[in-house]
């Protein structure tokens, strides 16, 4: 096939545009503001697991170092702390290094932000929205520590490294050693084990299966939640259709010193792994310092959507122009 | 010695795997949102010919094997080896049992075939998907007998034995799809 041709059909792309139109008028009956925030950010997310793409403008701006982002979440969180009330946006994102079938370079994420919402409401409106485009799914609600125990036989909460590779050795899962930290067996679990059984009903079906009360080590942007005689958590979701994480959602840490801690803690953690440092956005930090309004807020993968839509397999089948042929 | 990061994997690239040379048949990346990402790969060890399913962390290395695949004209057998040419330098390389295995029975001398070289020494062999062979002994066709759906076996030049249709005759000429083993057509010498 010519290289010049999209990858997608045409009738899929009216798909997408049909289903970012019920997207839209979801959010307008709920009285939820369409926002656009920069694709180019003088700081890039901290989290070693993301790459940002960066470039330079010629421009006077100060920094000319500019980052593409990997999620319009420092820049919405802004806007909250401006007073905006509850927000969405159906955005563009790029993330280097990512590519295959549920991955390219760059894509778009729907995220929303709901103030006075923690992630229990929040998932109700995931559920609300994903009833109105993938019609008859039904879903459920399950801990990270139940997926674990019935899908790995462990207690991700409790369970040593040394358990971790064991039950790695057990499911099938051959790879070499990933050294002693927790969350990157967990990682490995989740993402080869566990997932692929997620959100599938026993006849084969398409469910929505949300997972919450992450580990308070993977809290990312997520509150962190003490409760006595309960392992912390990190007041987190994620959402799973087909065997597909779809989306990802947090009752927002809104504690500036916190934030900080945490960029500061990733920091540390990119110069462990060898990888580049790159500058804390300070204005984000300056605008919780001014007040976040308690919210919770998700980022939902609408190229995914729009394959389980169509029952597409491969994510160039839903994009117009993929990197491959951007 | 050159090697591969998670990123470049694809399918068809041949690496070595345990000190074997292996060729990825499916790469799958895989990560979760907050999280590391991984590279799932299903390899074809290219000896035992065992698919095989490892997982490497994103950015991790893997040796690169030298693996080819050369066109090569089969000349002879000399009852150990079956020895194979490249037309253009005459180059020529003996490839064993292990190496031809099943193929030999469509190996017919001056056919062309794909053959993969590791280090320099062949590891298996590709027959043309279609040959042209001589049936050596077949029983006479009986009309009428539909007890055997109509064919019957054949046993050809190069020893390969195949069904054909009952009015296949000793000394026919027949095209066979050496992937399937099945007979296609009589064909003119």
């Amino acid at each position: 096939m010519s290289a010049w041709r999209p990858t997608a059909d045409l009738d899929t792309l009216r798909e997408r545009a049909r289903i970012a139109g019920s997207i839209r008028a979801f959010f307008a009956s709920r009285d939820v503001l369409e926002v656009a925030t920069p694709l180019l950010a003088a700081a890039p997310v901290t989290d070693p697991h993301l790459a940002s793409l960066e470039t330079e403008a010629r421009i006077d701006v100060e920094p000319s170092t500019l980052y593409l982002q990997t999620s319009p979440e420092y820049h919405m969180k802004r806007l909250l702390a401006a007073g905006s009330g509850p927000i969405y946006q159906l955005a563009r994102a790029c993330r280097d290094d990512e590519s295959g079938a549920r991955h390219n370079l760059e894509f778009t994420m729907l995220e929303w932000y709901r103030p006075g919402f923690d992630h229990h409401a929040l998932m109700d409106e995931v559920e609300a929205l994903l009833g109105e485009i993938l019609p008859d799914t039904t879903a459920s609600r399950s801990t990270y520590r139940e997926v674990f125990q019935r899908h790995a036989g462990i207690d991700p909460h409790t369970a040593s490294v040394a358990a971790l590779r064991d039950a790695t050795r057990r499911l099938g899962i051959d790879v070499d050693d990933l050294g002693d930290d927790r969350d990157t067996w967990l990682h490995l679990l989740l993402a080869t084990v566990i997932e692929p059984r997620l959100g599938v009903t026993d006849d084969g079906d398409l469910a929505i299966a949300f997972v919450h009360d992450f580990p308070a080590s993977q809290a990312a942007l997520a509150k962190i939640r003490h409760e006595p005689g309960r392992p912390t958590v990190a007041e987190r979701f994620e959402v799973f259709i087909g065997g597909i994480e779809l989306a990802n959602g947090f009752h927002e840490l809104t504690d500036a010193t916190e934030q900080r801690a945490r960029f500061e803690s990733d920091l540390a953690q990119r110069e462990r792994l060898g990888l580049p440092t790159v500058p804390i956005d300070e204005r984000l930090l300056a605008a919780l310092e001014h007040g976040l309004p308690p919210c919770a807020g998700v980022a939902l993968g609408f190229d995914r959507l729009v394959m389980l839509a169509t029952g597409s397999d491969h994510i160039d089948e839903v994009i117009a122009f993929p990197a491959s042929r951007a | 010695m050159a090697t591969y990061s998670t990123n470049q994997f694809k399918n068809g690239m041949k690496v070595m795997l345990d000190g074997d040379p292996c060729s990825m048949i499916d790469v799958e990346f895989v990560k979760p949102g907050k999280g590391q990402a991984f590279t799932r790969v299903k390899l074809r060890n290219l000896l035992s010919g065992r698919v095989l399913e490892k997982t490497f962390k994103s950015g991790e290395s893997i040796e690169a094997a030298d693996v080819m695949e050369t066109q090569m004209q089969y000349l002879y057998n000399d009852g150990s080896h079956w020895h194979f040419m490249v037309p253009s330098s005459f180059e020529q390389y003996p490839a064993d049992e292990n190496a031809v295995g099943d193929v030999a029975q469509w190996l017919k001398e001056e056919d062309m075939c794909d053959v993969t070289l590791w280090n320099g020494n062949p590891i298996s062999v590709t027959p043309p998907n279609f040959v042209i062979l001589t049936v050596t002994q077949t029983d006479p066709g009986l009309r009428g007998d539909t007890s055997s759906g109509g064919s019957k076996p054949a046993t050809l030049q190069t020893g390969a034995v195949v069904r054909v249709p009952l009015f296949i005759n000793e000394g026919d000429v027949l095209k066979i799809d050496t992937r399937s083993g099945e007979y296609v057509s009589r064909a003119k010498e």
